[in-house]
């Protein structure tokens, strides 16, 4: 299993970088890992990763994109604009969660 | 909002954006059949997901995905379907298919999956494009009135593959 530096910290990742320890993870973390991928974070963004963190705790499983809409408020197309391109991949990586698998 | 000295992590994901290698996918949803309706909007979704551009098109029986009067009660039966690996001859009593596609709607639900109508704005919130055939409008005597108002326009065959330039295609 690969590690990677960030600050001092050396963090679990999987082969993609995808953060693997839950426990490992702290806000100061996510906006590193959120520079690294071209998102700066505001409180929008906040309000869907803290859902992602704690919808993870409750579901064991890291919650597709749809849920993150229906959980925060947040409508889907906003989260395209929040994290673009990629959303549901994006936040996970930022909250430290593995990609969900979800279908929908 | 916290300011921190910045440190890349030293693997980063590959999140390529795929707007930058221009890859297209082109859905055809030619059924109106609840189990055939699916497979075209679960894949439109993922593909967005991915940065995908994404188009579906509605020809034929794949109007009842479309039509605002059908869209939400799309039907499932047993019949010519021998994966249900029941007897045929059920699926021919009466209230079967009602019963067929209850359980089927059910199954779906219970995986966290929604029905066509909220699927397909789903979609349409992810970027996706709607198109409606115009062979099929012509035929059935449909027009604009009649389809979920996020169907873009009713354009004929030649049109879509002119949209669709150089995409990836699926006929379902």
């Amino acid at each position: 299993m690969p590690t990677a530096t960030i600050h001092d910290a050396e963090v679990h990742v999987d082969a993609e970088g995808f953060m693997t320890e839950y426990d490992e993870w702290d806000k100061t973390l996510a906006h590193d890992l959120a520079a690294a991928i071209g998102v700066e974070l505001t409180p929008r963004h906040w309000t869907a990763i803290d859902f992602l963190r704690k919808d993870y705790v409750d579901e064991n499983e890291t919650p597709t994109l749809r849920r993150v809409a229906a959980g925060t408020g947040i409508s889907i197309k906003q989260l395209f604009e929040l994290f673009p391109v990629k959303p549901a991949k994006k936040m996970a990586y930022i909250a430290g969660l593995p990609k969900p698998r979800g279908c929908v | 909002m916290i300011t921190v000295e910045r440190s890349l992590p030293s693997i980063v994901p590959d999140f390529g954006d795929a707007k930058v290698t221009g890859r297209k996918l082109a859905i055809i949803c030619s059924k109106g059949n609840l189990d055939m309706a699916y497979p075209g909007l679960i894949l439109a979704n993922a593909a967005l997901g991915e940065g995908i551009e994404t188009h579906l098109f509605f020809t034929f029986w794949g109007f009842d995905m479309i039509l605002k009067s059908r869209m939400d009660h799309l039907r499932f039966t047993m019949l010519g379907n021998t994966a249900t690996h029941l007897p045929q001859g059920l699926g021919g009593l009466p209230g079967m298919t009602a019963m067929a596609t209850h359980q089927m709607k059910k199954q779906i639900a219970e995986v966290g999956v929604p029905g066509v109508p909220e699927l397909l704005s789903q979609i349409v919130d992810s970027g996706g494009h709607l198109w409606a055939c115009r062979m099929s409008a012509d035929m059935m005597h449909i027009d604009e009135s009649d389809l979920y108002e996020a169907v873009e326009d009713i354009i004929s065959a030649t049109d879509f593959i002119e949209k669709t330039d150089g995409a990836q295609l699926l006929f379902i």
